[in-house]
């Protein structure tokens, strides 16, 4: 029953997302105006009733109903309950239905507490944003119905073991409201060019959504490089996969368009740029997901890979991209123009910035479907690091240094004079660096200019700060600093990693030890462990920092029997100046066991910084909310004393 | 402010759509045309390496190299009592083994009363059986996990590897490799 309650509520919320299109399309003509009334109304039904058939599927996979074919494909009745729920969004139905429930939501949300724009923009806006949840709606009902029913099968076939992590369970949907936040962005933009609306009140509106979104991509992105990190065993933080990628070009997109934004509120200029990057933002998102789920590329991640599906998928690329960009190409040149500024201001630094991560975007897009490209022209290849890592470093690298100086700039007009001063302390910090890690004689480049940069950005980031009574400060300011902070930081993480990583592969017996940079380790023992759903062989190491104390690692080599796979569980000790890194490998013939073991000095930096980043968001986001909360409580209290008045 | 926009900013705004046009051609080219890209174990086509295992049951015999080599194509099963799904191929197995194909299997990290007691509820389809204690023969032959089955040919060469269960459609497919691998 539940999963045919689940199919109905699928079924209404996209009737209603047609109303909330035809209502409002037509809303926007002379004759139809009559209807707006409806589109409200329409958006928020449509939202509870997407997430009412969300929560059916979750309901489903909480008690294992065999009998529907998405749960007995991927769960399992000896499952634990956290990876039964983290079932129902772990694939690719489930994963669908939870970004037209997010995106039915917010779209409930813009409705329900959006009154800054001109009425009609904001009916456009809900047209468009039901027209893009139509085409999920589509999608899920006619391509990958969730809720299917097959003959009850006697057990279920399990969430593949890889996926079987707490920090996982919850990293898709992060992301997904990231990506979802975003085609509010999107539906903003096209709003206002069908209405012809590009005004700071329009980037005030949408920059909260921005912000949102652009928190939680980062949240998505960090917790994924971190899981990848631990639970696959190489070592690494970023593989450049296009799973990755997919998740890294609309954080860069959204990225370029939280700073454009704040441009246009502030400032009324760079329209035509801003709605260009809320139609990017989005489209990456899209792009993201085509990439991942129509198996068009190949993965480490290799996801559900059905070229029908992705067929259906790119067609609703086509039509909202390219309608979106279509509109653009139409409407941008009557919205370009605004407020003029000069070449050293604050807004010269932004678009910089926005020139700087749209090129970088370009790179990692180029990359990621150069595989592709090369495929029709008959050739294997595959792309990484050593193209990824400088192309990008070209853009990245000056973005770096105009980040450092940028908030130190006046709007409109300042002179490069006035902040020289302000600069030396951060350049001497990084010279001096960049001279220590040059004389250490280093095998690259890219870590020494990381390692020179990360500790000028750092205390450049902290200048903006300075002469301010700091419990004066407004909260987007905090924001800034933490964001741009925690930039620094990541970078110096990902710096050292790379310059200052030891690592040992090497294959001991029980009783033996080995180095690897400042520790000692022992192998004590091996031993078979059973888990809920899984057997293991744990290896017990006793790891000594500079012959200190003993601590007591658990690395393991699980086997899975449902689907049937093996994973290593990689065990670490995390120090404030770095983490060690262990992993079982095979046992080799002589009976020796292989053992991989890192060293990574500040490698926790990364996402801690990271997690920096999105702090920074969040105190921005929660100083904007405020503020416009105060407007609204103000506004009523001017229209109430005039009612009064009026009396 | 708001001057008629020059003729080079007009064309700048059709580019994304000139951009995004390209790169969904090259989608579509990717969709209707996709690459080859069946994962094959690289052993496929491999000789079985060097292996001796004791008897992981008291009435089958224990498994070696040896045991592969001269008369018919085998199936080689790679299993165990632990594996949930194992049991749910055991019909297919005892299908493959009535029409005349000689399975032997490899028991994975498995104990005697365990297995004694899988193949007394499911049947025993195998002529022999090595115990694979320290997932030597896995690791060797490009194994992931369990349960999996290899077609062997006559001369100990690996001619084929079925992931997964051996459901009731595959069966006769693997009839149809097992004939393959005759020649």
């Amino acid at each position: 029953m539940t999963a045919e309650f689940g199919l109905a509520a699928l079924w209404l919320a996209a009737a209603l997302a047609a109303l909330q299109l035809f209502a409002g399309a037509l809303a926007l003509t002379r004759k139809g105006e009559a209807l707006g009334g409806a589109v409200r109304p329409a958006a928020v039904v449509q939202g509870l009733l997407a997430l009412a058939s969300f929560i059916a599927l979750v309901i489903v996979f909480v008690q294992t109903d065999l009998s529907v074919k998405l749960v007995h494909n991927n769960s399992h009745s000896a499952k634990p309950m956290l990876y039964k729920l983290a079932g129902a969004w772990g694939n690719h139905e489930g994963s669908m239905l939870l970004w037209v429930t997010v995106m039915g939501l917010a779209g409930s949300i813009v409705a329900l507490v959006e009154r800054r724009l001109p009425e009609k923009t904001m009916l456009a806006t809900l047209a468009g944003q039901a027209f893009v949840s139509l085409g999920f709606y589509a999608f899920l009902l006619f391509s990958s119905n969730p809720f299917t029913r097959m003959a009850p099968a006697p057990e279920g076939r399990g969430l593949n073991p890889l996926l079987q992590d707490p920090g996982l369970a919850f990293h898709p949907p992060t992301l997904y409201i990231g990506y979802v936040g975003l085609s509010i962005a999107f539906s903003f933009a096209i709003g206002a060019l069908i209405t012809r609306e590009v005004s700071p009140a329009f980037a005030r509106a949408m920059r909260p959504w921005v912000l949102g979104a652009w928190i939680f991509l980062t949240l998505g992105i960090v917790a994924g490089s971190y899981w990848a990190y631990y639970e696959l065993g190489w070592g690494g933080w970023w593989f450049w996969d296009p799973v990755e990628n997919a998740s890294l070009m609309p954080w860069l997109a959204a990225t370029a368009l939280l700073h454009s934004c704040s441009v246009l509120a502030a400032r009324n200029a760079l329209r035509a740029w801003t709605v260009m990057l809320g139609v990017v933002a989005f489209s990456m998102s899209m792009v993201g997901t085509f990439l991942v789920r129509s198996g068009i590329l190949t993965s480490v991640h290799a996801f559900a890979v059905d070229p029908e599906r992705g067929s259906f998928i790119l067609a609703l690329l086509g039509i909202y991209i390219g309608g979106a960009l279509t509109l653009f190409g139409l409407r941008a040149s009557t919205v370009t123009e605004g407020e003029r500024f000069a070449v050293v201001s604050r807004e010269s630094a932004l678009v910089f910035n926005n020139v700087m991560l749209s090129c970088t975007l370009g790179i990692v897009l180029v990359g990621t479907l150069y595989p592709l490209l090369a495929e029709a022209l008959g050739q294997q290849v595959s792309i990484g690091p050593p193209y990824f890592n400088p192309f990008t470093a070209i853009f990245v690298v000056p973005m770096l240094l105009v980040m450092a100086v940028g908030p130190l700039l006046r709007w409109r007009r300042d002179e490069f004079g006035r902040v020289r001063k302000g600069l030396i302390l951060p350049a001497l910090a990084g010279l001096l660096v960049l001279g220590l890690a040059i004389s250490w004689k280093p095998a690259h480049v890219l870590p020494v200019i990381g390692l020179a940069l990360a500790p000028a950005i750092g205390i450049a980031s902290l200048l903006p700060l300075r002469g301010r009574k700091l419990r004066q400060v407004k909260l987007p300011l905090w924001g800034m600093v933490f964001a741009h902070f925690g930039v620094a930081l990541s970078l110096f993480g990902m710096a050292s990693d790379s310059a200052f990583t030891s690592e040992k592969l090497v294959a001991v017996n029980v009783g033996e030890k080995v180095a690897v940079g400042p520790w000692q380790i022992g192998l004590k023992s091996i031993d078979p462990v059973a888990g809920p759903n899984w057997t293991a062989l744990e290896a017990v190491m006793e790891a000594r920092y500079h012959g200190g104390d003993a601590i007591t690692l658990h690395p393991q080599s699980r086997s899975f029997w449902s689907p049937p796979q093996q994973t290593s569980e990689s065990a670490l000790v995390t120090r404030w100046n770095g983490q060690l890194y262990a992993v079982l490998g095979d046992e080799s013939e002589d009976g020796r066991w292989q053992l991989r073991l890192w060293w990574k000095p500040f490698v926790p930096m990364i996402w801690f910084g990271g997690i920096l980043i999105a702090f920074g968001g969040f105190l921005a986001l929660l100083g904007r909310v405020a503020s416009d909360l105060r407007r609204i409580v103000a506004r009523n209290k001017i229209s109430y004393r005039r009612q009064r008045q009026g009396r | 402010m708001s001057e008629a926009p020059t003729k080079g900013a007009r064309w700048a705004m059709w580019l994304p759509l000139g951009l995004f046009a390209g790169f969904a051609a090259l989608l579509v080219v990717g969709l209707m045309w996709p690459a080859d890209k069946t994962v094959k174990s690289r052993f496929v086509g491999q000789p079985l390496p060097e292996f001796n295992l004791a008897a992981a049951s008291d009435d089958r015999p224990g498994l070696s190299r040896a045991d592969f080599v001269g008369g018919k194509p085998r199936l080689l099963n790679v299993f165990a009592s632990w594996c949930v799904p194992c049991a749910a191929e055991a019909p297919q197995l005892e299908a493959l083994r009535q029409a005349g194909v000689e399975i032997h299997g490899v028991a994975l990290r498995d104990h005697k009363p365990e297995l004694a007691a899988f193949l007394a509820r499911n049947g025993n389809p195998f002529s022999r059986i090595g115990a694979d204690n320290l997932s030597v023969v896995q690791v060797g032959i490009g194994s992931a996990g369990v349960p999996e089955t290899f077609v062997i040919d006559s001369k100990g060469v690996i001619r084929h590897q079925h992931i997964g269960v051996i459901m009731a459609d595959d069966v006769p497919k693997l009839l149809a490799k097992l004939r393959e691998a005759e020649q």
